[in-house]
């Protein structure tokens, strides 16, 4: 029975209009959902949505993730032709680049993994390699992983024409707002208390994506997401010479790994993992970034060296212990979902965590569903550690 | 191929340079050593580098400055910013269109560790504000790096060749903005402890307080200092109109770069968009530089800039035209002519009021917004900042060389130095330098016709005053407790000793002489003169203006002289009627035919005003994003990607935040945009510390 409050009632309630939020918003006002989305920055995606580099992979290895993000390589590469808003997909396919035998074991591990679930991924050689990334440093090259179904889009367009079409849809996006209490009654979702309003439901999507812990301690729910901060940049454009994605996951000093691509505007855009992790939720600019970046980049690619440096900036991972993202029913609180968690992959996680989301709201959750759900359940061991990061 | 170069200035040297030959398109052209490459291919008359990767539209020189890209040319297979690099004997040079090709690199370079250096004071920006802060701190053996990103320092005052207004004793007023900036730097060359690094720009101001600097243009650097003077200047704010990005479309720095630095012709026929000072001073500086100057229109009912300035520019035969504003640039792949109309009260142009002109190049000179990010930043990260100049509060050269002062002793109480309190009488002649154009009073004439009389033809209080000091009598007067009033003469007609020092000293031309003595129905009149020598000669008839630049007549050229102390400027001697005589003001220096609009007006056809020239983002798309709710500028630049080229926003984000304006939106319901840096695009290499010249690697 509903609480009668005489606030605006929708049937579901988003908290984050980033990669997440928004494709759900726009699956729930598709499916017939009365949604409101309440962000508290000034416009779609500000939040780390912009800060994504636009990488879009299968590639991982858990069933989990590979499923959730193989749904959303399908609905990003076939969205203009659906919407007709061109997000700049690309599908350049990804490569792991191994130069040392740890590396390659690895990465060869990995891939009879992967192959049983099923992705188009495989060894290259050398001199395969080299075939697919001309300008890769060859000395000491062994090779590497490529699988060519991967690619990129824009973060910034494609979130965009999601929240486009989801308005077209009735979706409601309220932002500059902050939601400051969750009602709840009798252990059930009731409505949220904003900076300027309240508004009713039964049903709440927690997507705030770094800050998502925050959000659920409003239902005095502690879920462990906590963000850590990755330095990234873009360059001038030039014409294009490169075209999957370059993943180095050697460590090195101040850094666990680095990956870069070139996005369909000749851009390359480039993504430094640092170690250790600076946690936190500080995303000012160092000093240290782009000297550490650039040498390992121009080690790997000579080629790299005359690109010209346009950008940079840094964003927030929302980060759980074992990698994995929470999604699911909160166990004590009726009606609050997790939606968060995606550790730095909410961009290729999006759309098809967004029909997940759905399958939740709807209760038509899939026997296949089923068997992906104990990897990103919220109440699963965290002690587990993904392979690939 | 016509050489567009300048053989003659009346005030700049035109050093001998050895002449090398570089290749263009596979022709071999002239050039000189020590010029850049954009310099080297205006001077022989080339002016499209490449087309746009979007549209194809023609790309050239626009900033001159370091800060677009729109001047990219390939050279030897690597993509260069043309306006940046020298030229060197024997270089490939070929247009850029579209995306460079990225050369193919086998080999790891050298690579080395990115230095790191720590500094009582750094200083952004080695213009009048930067240069005084530093001499106040060299003075007081405070240890100071000054970047500057230009080959010398002075910033802008490097390109002026008008004497400057303000007061003498305080800020070299009646100096020539040239000569001050070699002043302040052969003064501070004197104080070892000031390290000065040239052609050297400050990338970022990161967050754990240290200043990313490409030094010499190839070296990478991190400096941590403890306190951060931020003195970079302004930067040029930029309008839209139907054709704004064809090149010859410049604004007045980059014009002035060209002109008075580069020391080509961009232009024959020149156009100008603005009447505040810059618009002003540069038409002035093109007609020394030998280009015609059609016209000048300003939007506003009256030009925002000193009268002075406005006189001296319409004597000179420049059509000023106020209340008009610019509909199109017009031509294909250059500049040909130039379409203005009327506006009315509201600034809407008005309809059959519409004028075309013949011209080659059209300067816009609409205003000057800060350049501040860098003290934004090191103030959010908690820096210890200051600011002063333009980057602080746009205002004139003399009132920066009064903030870098005050600035510079700030800063040393800031490092605990005991230099006591800072006088209030500083704080007082920065506030008066800063103030804008007062009221406006008539001409005084002599009551009786005898003797020899000086007239004044400056009415307008502003911020001046040599002309009280180059008197030897001390007869022109003004309050030395506020040097905005205007000049008086105190004597009459038997004082002046028609030394000329005051025609041939004041900056704005604005004094002439009237000698009734050896005839009184024929006096002779003493008018300055700052051009070529050869245009004119004894017994030439020339058109003779009064101050607001009206033809009086025509007279005769008794001589042209110089005397003692005129620094380059020529006194001419006229006779003229009694009746005219002291209404006379300046020679017309250009024939009415080149101010002529063209019998019919030109069109421009395609709407296509850019208001994001890197990414060629139109005002209707911004506007359209507008009329549709969008209040946060990310936004925007998600949607269209103006503002995330190669500039790095530095040009649109005036005129978007213009059209916001214009769409009735508060500036308080707008969310700006977030700046990021680099504050230019500089190749990974130099981050990674790839070996350049060794030499230059010093720390």
């Amino acid at each position: 029975m509903k609480t009668k409050l005489n606030f605006p009632h929708y049937d579901v309630i988003i908290i984050g209009a980033g990669s997440i939020g928004v494709p759900t918003a726009f699956f729930l006002a598709k499916s017939g959902f009365k949604v409101l989305v309440i962000d508290k920055f000034p416009s779609v995606g500000q939040g780390s949505s912009k800060r994504a580099i636009g990488g879009i992979r299968a590639t991982h290895s858990d069933p989990a993730k590979i499923r959730l993000c193989l749904r959303s390589i399908e609905i990003y590469s076939t969205w203009k032709e659906l919407y007709g808003d061109d997000i700049d997909w690309y599908k350049g396919g990804y490569t792991f680049v191994a130069y040392r035998e740890r590396e390659e074991k690895t990465l060869k591990e990995l891939l009879r993994k992967q192959k049983e679930f099923g992705l188009n991924i495989n060894w290259l050689n050398k001199h395969e390699f080299l075939e697919i990334v001309p300008d890769i440093n060859p000395n000491g090259l062994l090779g590497g992983t490529y699988s060519p179904d991967d690619g990129s889009a824009s973060p910034l367009l494609a979130t965009h024409s999601f929240y486009r079409q989801a308005i077209d849809l009735g979706a409601v996006f309220h932002f500059n707002e902050s939601v400051e209490e969750i009602i709840i009654s009798n252990g059930k979702i009731k409505g949220v208390k904003t900076n300027l309003s309240i508004y009713e439901t039964d049903l709440l999507i927690n997507a705030a994506g770094p800050w998502a812990k925050q959000v659920a301690k409003l239902a005095e729910i502690d879920i462990p997401v906590n963000p850590d901060s990755h330095e990234a940049a873009i360059t001038e454009s030039v014409a294009h010479f490169l075209n999957p994605m370059v993943v180095d996951i050697r460590p090195q000093p101040g850094s666990s790994n680095f990956y870069f691509y070139q996005h369909s505007t000749g851009q390359i855009i480039f993504c430094i993992t640092p170690k250790p992790n600076i946690w936190g939720f500080n995303v000012e600019e160092t000093s240290e970034f782009l000297p550490m970046v650039a040498k390992r980049m121009i080690e790997i690619m000579p080629r790299l060296q005359n690109i010209r440096v346009r950008r940079t900036w840094r964003g927030l991972y929302p980060m759980t212990p074992d990698g994995f993202p929470i999604i699911g029913w909160a166990k004590n609180v009726e009606g609050f979902l997790h939606a968060a968690g995606t550790c730095g992959q909410g961009f290729m996680l999006g759309p098809g965590m967004g029909e997940l989301l759905l399958r939740f709201v709807t209760n038509s959750l899939t026997e296949k569903d089923h068997e992906i759900l104990p990897y990103v359940a919220p109440d699963r061991d965290f002690s587990g550690q993904e392979l690939l990061k | 191929m016509t050489d567009y170069r300048i053989k003659k200035h009346p005030i700049l040297p035109i050093p001998e340079q050895a002449e090398i030959h570089f290749f263009w398109k596979g022709q071999l052209l002239s050039a000189q050593k020590g010029e850049t490459v954009s310099a080297a291919l205006f001077a022989n008359g080339i002016r499209v580098f490449g087309h746009h990767h979007k549209d194809q539209s023609p790309q050239g020189i626009f900033c001159a400055n370091g800060q677009c890209s729109q001047c990219m040319v390939m050279v030897d297979g690597i993509p260069i910013k043309a306006c940046m690099e020298e030229v060197t004997a024997g270089i490939i040079v070929e247009p850029l269109d579209g995306f460079p090709i990225l050369p193919k690199i086998e080999d790891i370079p050298g690579m080395n560790k990115i230095p790191e250096i720590t500094t009582p004071v750094l200083i952004i920006g080695g213009g009048p504000a930067g240069l005084s802060a530093a001499l106040e701190l060299g003075k007081l053996g405070v240890e100071v790096i000054l970047l500057d990103d230009k080959h010398r320092l002075g910033g802008k005052l490097v390109l002026q060749t008008h004497r400057f207004f303000g007061s003498t004793k305080a800020v070299f007023a009646g100096t020539r903005g040239i000569d001050i900036a070699t002043k302040l730097e052969d003064e501070l060359r004197e104080f070892s402890c000031v390290d000065i690094w040239l052609n050297s720009t400050a990338l970022a101001v990161f967050s754990d307080k240290k200043v990313g600097v490409l030094k010499n243009g190839d070296t990478y650097i991190l400096i941590k200092p403890e306190i951060l003077l931020v003195s970079s200047g302004a930067r040029e704010k930029f309008i839209t109109f139907n054709g704004n990005t064809l090149p010859g479309v410049y604004g007045a720095g980059a014009f002035q770069t060209l002109v008075n630095r580069d020391l080509v012709r961009p232009a024959e026929k020149l156009f100008i968009i603005g009447g505040g000072n810059v618009g002003l001073i540069t038409g002035y500086h093109a007609l020394q530089a030998g280009i015609g100057v059609v016209g000048l229109v300003e939007a506003l009912p009256e030009c925002g800039g000193y009268k002075v300035h406005k006189d001296k520019l319409m004597r000179l035969g420049v059509p000023i035209m106020t209340s008009h504003t610019i509909l199109s640039a017009n031509g294909k792949d250059k500049v040909e002519s130039v379409t203005i109309a009327q506006v009315n009260d509201k600034f809407q142009p008005i309809s059959g009021t519409e004028k075309s002109f013949e011209c080659d190049s059209i300067l816009v000179a609409v205003g000057l917004d800060p350049v501040n990010e860098f003290y934004k930043k090191g103030v959010e990260y908690g820096m210890k900042t200051f600011v002063a100049g333009d980057a602080e509060e746009i205002a004139e050269a003399s009132a920066a060389i009064i903030a870098g002062k005050i600035r510079g002793l700030e800063i040393a109480q800031g490092l605990g130095l005991d230099v006591g309190s800072v006088p209030e009488s500083l704080y007082r002649t920065s506030e008066i330098l800063k103030s804008k154009p007062g009221a406006n009073r008539k001409v005084e004439y002599p009551e009786i016709e005898e003797g020899v009389f000086p007239i004044i033809h400056c009415t307008q209080e502003i911020p001046c005053d040599p002309c009280s000091a180059l008197c030897p009598h001390g007869l022109i007067f003004i309050d030395p407790k506020d040097i905005r009033s205007t000049p008086m003469f105190l004597g009459d007609g038997f004082c002046c000793e028609v030394c000329e020092q005051c025609v041939a000293g004041c900056p704005g031309l604005a004094i002439t002489l009237v000698d009734y003595r050896s005839n009184l129905d024929m006096p002779i009149i003493s008018v300055p003169y700052e051009f070529n020598r050869d245009p004119i000669q004894e017994k030439d008839i020339v058109t003779a203006m009064d101050t607001e630049g009206k033809p009086v007549g025509e007279f005769e050229v008794l001589s042209v002289h110089t005397i003692p102390t005129s620094d380059r400027t020529l006194v001419v001697h006229l006779q003229a009627p009694r009746e005219i005589a002291s209404r006379i003001a300046g020679i017309r220096m250009q024939e009415s035919q080149i101010t002529h609009p063209i019998d019919h007006y030109i069109q421009h056809l395609d709407d296509d005003m850019i208001v994001c020239r890197c990414e060629r983002v139109k005002a209707g798309e911004i506007r359209s994003l507008i009329r549709q709710g969008i209040r946060d500028f990310n936004e925007i630049k998600t949607v269209t990607r103006a503002g995330m080229g190669s500039c790095g926003a530095k040009t649109c984000t005036s005129i978007i935040k213009r059209i916001f304006r214009e769409e009735g939106i508060p500036d308080e319901e707008v969310t700006d945009q977030t700046k990021r840096p680099l504050f230019m695009e500089v190749s990974l290499g130099i981050f990674a510390g790839v070996n350049g010249d060794e030499d230059l690697i010093e720390d």
